[in-house]
């Protein structure tokens, strides 16, 4: 059976009268407030009921595609599974239902449960400290830079106003150095997407604040120059950071803090399974070395005798959440990391790779392999080994979508032109890695017997391509405007 | 306008002098690679630029790129087509201008390159 | 073996087979020896799922459940049933950027009926799919004042959340910016000297419900600010818009706030959104992402991430911001909680928190130990001076169930009151505050 698509926005389904809510009776004195801070006319808000809402949001997720619904193999992203049992216990009525500025004393769970997160965290990565208040990835990018500044200036140098960062880093790492007040200095990779040493060392003065890496590399490769890369940038001043986007790679394998990274940032909602949410909320905690440990952003949980007290870092950065970031977000990271425990966590590295490069070498005779050796939770490939039918990146992905797959991350890193950026996750079976490697494989065969069709995926999605230059030109962005 | 009459900067800008007025736009090679173009970001009339300043930024569906001015001089005039229909510089790049200026100093025309040059460089 | 990890002996084999490698460890040998993590982490052994259920229930008990007369950025709103069942929908939670849009459109469509319902409530010509809170927001917007006009003052009441200038603050740290302070006077910001302020001012911002809940004139404010060329920024409860003028009626550039008090649990402060929505002319400067509808090849109504070329993806260092995530699920959150609602339910929900707020005010007066010193027009929440011990006031009222107000410092308490109280526990709360010595 198809189903009809369902092409109804919730505005569309209204009628005047119609109401969805219960609210209580209004047992008070009517008060009227001056005419004149009044708005002139309502909000039209749709009029619906609660069926219409319901249905309608029903109909509206089944034209979604999450990790539950297949292979979502997103390099960079993590998608693995979002357990429900973290849902059910992040949300018990004791941690949903408590207001953010209730006194520490009467709050010792979710105190607790904070400590306990951050010392799990930096344990895991080898780090000393953790503010969990950093509301995702890219804030906490930004906690991490500030510290950085604010080190320097507390050490009277203000000279150091460069950030290196090199040409295959994700977009958020330039972006938020300038946020920061820093200038962003590009390094350029090697072939296989580590940091060039040599480019490095010339680039290397005191007037660099601070290095920039994320590792593995966006392109799944570990940098093995690490140790000599953090001996570079301590001797000349500056300060090394760790961008965790990839981190469930080295899971049971490597710690940051002992590759002498200074700072981290961690992305629950990617290594720690909370929901990716669509697009957020996630979770970007801060983690330090102990001689910035003062420095995160507060306030922050510690230790007292017997009790957990809020407390804020006497020489912080300053606050970048109203309270302490997605409590609903770390509680379930929290879960997480309890459901697999010491015995399961160092696994998860080890199995991330082995998925990964399994599927590599199974499809390195149809794709273009550009980096031989192997790859860590990620790699990336190139485009199709054979492309005289003229079959680019964006026509994989698309015709993937009709086999009920997630395209991988397509045109990044940008070192490479056609990069399709493959990252299967631990928790995926070789029964799905070889659906998906079967795939690929007819793709690539159909790429060359009937290039029109490909290039004209996908076929069996509720949409097909869309005309985004129409969009961006002519923006409607509001029902108003339809 | 014959590609071949204009003079480039290796950042894809060319420029069609004539007296002391140049119009400036971009090339094939530039607006195939920027893709579908759905906006540009251009300056006011009667601001100056020096050569090598940016002056406006073009935005495609998936980039965004700054477009650097190939002489010194003052705006007297902006493509006004371009804000309803900046796809008019992918249908032809070497027809459709971005901004018209007046030099302050015509002899800078000597570093640019000429299209055979300029080609050399792609 | 783990329930999350389903590699079995053969499985492994098979695939080191393939791989061409004796075993697992082989894919890592050229990790320096001194960086392989042999040891154990430290951290607790594995729980079952039974253990874990005890654990957290353990953990969530010790976290006393009070009744809350508390706001201060974070209002005890009610979250209808449907809200949290409709946003557990796998399609929904676990999806993520919607980078495919043919297999997005869920994520699409709601971000554009979210963004829909935020201009229609705030007036404005445009939204993005959301910010992570109010106050970043609100320093977000400052940033957009920045980049427009190329000032660099940025005027500031003394009259938001001190929680929020110190965020603004934070952000705008090393970026060259000066922070001025216009005073208060009475309950309100004091615009009467903002002439002299507003030379070379790239943005006013004021908080409308301010700290002290009270309602801010601002008519004719938008005239000055705009006639020295710069933004006029206003942070705002979204639900006091269901009665009070719109940023827009008001000619505010940029309008931001939190939309916690739109069904979002309390959840000790996230996750919550922010919002952030502005006019047309501003739109290439706004953070964050917008959805915007366009067709497919078959000419079906289709809907997709547009003018990306403003975001941190593609601008990369000379991006205005560096945000990627935001708060997308809490957004699917509000555009349900608005949807129950309605266009009359919005109303009606406000008005009853604002009568409920007065009942507690009038019947708080009538004890004999607090003040009204201010006499100011406001929505759910309200600040009275106390002349006793606000510490020994608060700790009492834990001790009977209740979370009291904020203490502002003076003696200054600010109540807030939402659709959760009742009048029988507003009379509760008023019996037991009355015994307090």
């Amino acid at each position: 059976m198809t189903r009809k698509y369902y092409d109804k926005l919730i505005f569309e389904l209204s009628k005047p009268g119609r109401i969805g809510h219960n609210i209580p009776k209004d047992e008070f004195p009517s008060i009227s407030l001056p005419k004149s801070f009044l708005r002139q006319t309502p909000a039209n808000l749709p009029e619906v009921t609660e069926l219409d809402v319901v249905r309608h949001y029903t109909n509206v997720s089944l034209k979604n595609f999450g990790v539950e619904t297949g292979f979502y193999p997103l390099g960079s992203c993590t998608m693995k599974y979002n357990p429900k049992i973290n849902d059910e216990l992040a949300t018990l009525p004791g941690f949903s239902n408590i207001h953010p500025l209730q006194p520490n004393h009467v709050s010792q769970g979710f105190l607790q449960i904070y400590f306990e997160l951050a010392t799990y965290l930096s344990k895991i990565t080898g780090m000393d400290a953790y503010s969990l208040n950093t509301y995702a990835g890219a804030q906490g990018e930004l906690a991490g830079l500030m510290i950085i500044k604010k080190y320097h200036r507390d050490r009277n140098d203000f000279k150091r106003n460069k950030i290196i960062i090199p040409d295959s880093a994700h977009g958020t790492n330039p972006a938020s150095a300038t946020v920061a007040g820093f200038e962003v200095l590009e390094v350029k990779s090697n072939l296989d997407g580590t940091i060039n040493v040599a480019a490095l060392k010339d680039a290397l003065d005191d007037t660099v604040a601070g290095l920039m890496l994320t590792n593995p590399n966006t392109v799944g490769m570990f940098e093995k120059d690490i140790l000599e890369v953090a001996d570079l940038i301590h001797d000349c001043g500056g300060l090394l950071y760790y961008d965790g986007a990839n981190l469930n790679a080295l899971l049971g394998i490597a710690r940051p803090g002992d590759m002498g990274f200074d700072i981290t940032h961690l992305n629950l909602h990617k290594t720690f399974s909370t929901p990716h949410g669509g697009g957020g909320p996630g979770s970007g905690p801060v983690g330090v070395k102990d001689f910035l440990k003062d420095y995160i952003p507060g306030p922050v949980v510690y230790k007292s005798t017997e009790n957990y007290i809020f407390e804020t870092p006497k020489d912080t950065i300053g606050a970048l959440s109203q309270f302490y970031g997605n409590a609903s977000v770390y509680i379930r990271a929290y879960v997480y990391i309890r459901t697999l425990g010491e015995e399961n966590i160092g696994k998860i590295g080890p199995l991330a790779t082995l998925n990964a490069n399994y599927i590599k070498e199974s499809l390195k005779h149809v794709f273009k392999l550009p980096i031989k050796a192997h790859a860590m939770h990620e790699f990336v490939f190139d485009g199709l080994s054979d492309q005289s039918t003229g079959i680019k990146t964006l026509d994989v992905a698309k015709r993937l979508l009709d086999y009920g797959i997630h395209a991988p991350t397509i045109y990044f890193p940008l070192t490479f032109s056609q990069s399709l950026m493959i990252e299967p996750t631990e928790g995926e079976s070789l029964e799905t890695l070889d659906y998906f490697i079967e795939t690929m494989q007819t793709i690539a065969q159909d790429a060359l017997t009937k290039p029109e069709f490909i290039k004209s995926a996908p076929h069996h999605t509720v949409v097909r391509r869309l005309d985004e230059a129409k969009a961006a030109r002519n923006p409607i962005v509001k029902f108003k405007d339809l | 306008m014959n590609k071949n009459d204009l003079l480039y900067l290796d950042t894809h800008e060319w420029v069609f002098i004539e007296g002391n007025k140049a119009k400036v736009g971009i090339s094939s090679y530039a607006a195939m690679h920027l893709g579908d173009i759905v906006f540009f970001d251009l300056p006011e009339v009667g601001q100056s630029f020096k050569k090598g300043d940016v002056f406006a930024a073009v935005e495609s569906v998936k980039s965004a790129s700054d477009l650097y001015l190939p002489l010194t001089g003052k705006v007297v005039s902006v493509n006004a087509a371009l804000s309803d229909e900046p796809q008019l510089v992918n249908e032809d790049p070497f027809d459709n201008f971005i901004i018209e200026i007046e030099l302050s100093h015509p002899e800078e025309a000597k570093s640019l390159l000429s299209v055979d040059d300029y080609e050399a460089t792609l | 073996m783990h329930k999350y990890l389903p590699h079995t002996k053969n499985d492994i084999a098979h695939m080191l087979k393939v791989i061409g490698i004796e075993n697992i460890d082989d894919l890592t040998a050229y990790l320096p020896k001194s960086l392989k993590y042999s040891k154990a982490y430290g951290i607790p052994n594995q729980l079952s799922d039974v253990e874990l259920s005890k654990v957290l229930l353990n953990l969530s008990n010790k976290n006393k459940s009070l009744t809350i007369f508390r706001g201060f950025g974070a209002y005890d709103v009610y979250t209808p049933s449907i809200v949290k069942s409709l946003t557990s929908r796998q399609e929904f939670l676990s999806s993520y950027t919607p980078y495919q849009p043919e297999v997005s459109q869920g994520t699409l469509q709601y971000i554009f009926e979210f963004q829909s319902m935020i201009c229609e409530i705030t007036g404005m010509d445009i939204t993005n799919a959301s910010m992570y809170d109010g106050p970043t927001a609100t320093a977000e917007a400052m940033f957009m004042a920045l980049a427009e006009t190329k000032n660099k003052k940025v005027l500031i009441s003394d009259t938001l959340n001190p929680r929020t200038i110190e965020i603004i603050q934070t952000y705008g740290q090393y970026r060259d910016v000066e922070f001025v302070r216009i005073p208060e006077v009475n309950g309100v910001t004091n615009l009467d000297n903002l002439g002299e302020l507003l030379d070379n001012a790239a943005a006013v911002i004021i908080q409308n419900p301010n700290k002290y809940g009270h309602i801010e004139n601002l008519d004719g404010l938008s005239e000055h600010i705009h006639a020295k060329n710069a933004l006029f920024i206003l942070n705002q409860n979204p639900q006091s818009l269901a009665l009070l003028k719109t940023p827009a009626e008001l000619g505010v550039d940029i309008a931001t706030g939190d939309l916690q008090p739109f069904g979002l649990p309390l959840s000790f402060g996230g996750a919550y959104a922010g919002y952030l929505a502005t006019t047309k002319k501003l739109i290439r400067k706004m953070p964050g992402r917008i959805c915007g509808v366009t067709t497919d090849v078959d000419g079906k109504r289709a809907f997709v991430l547009t003018l990306q070329a403003r975001e941190q993806h593609i601008r990369r260092a000379k991006a205005n911001s560096n945000i990627c995530s935001n708060q997308s699920l809490m957004a699917l959150s509000v555009a349900i909680y608005l949807s129950s609602l309605g266009k009359q339910g919005f109303i009606d929900v406000a008005h009853l928190s604002l009568n409920a707020a007065h009942y507690l005010k009038q019947s708080l007066l009538q004890l004999d130990l607090f003040e009204d010193t201010f006499k100011r027009v406001h929505f759910n929440e309200f600040t009275l001076k106390f002349h006793g011990d606000a510490k020994k006031l608060d700790s009492y009222l834990i001790d009977h169930g209740f979370l009291g107000p904020m203490h502002l410092g003076q003696g200054l308490l600010t109540f807030a009151v939402t659709e959760k109280r009742s009048k029988l526990e507003i009379d509760n709360f008023v019996k037991v505050v009355g015994m307090f010595k």
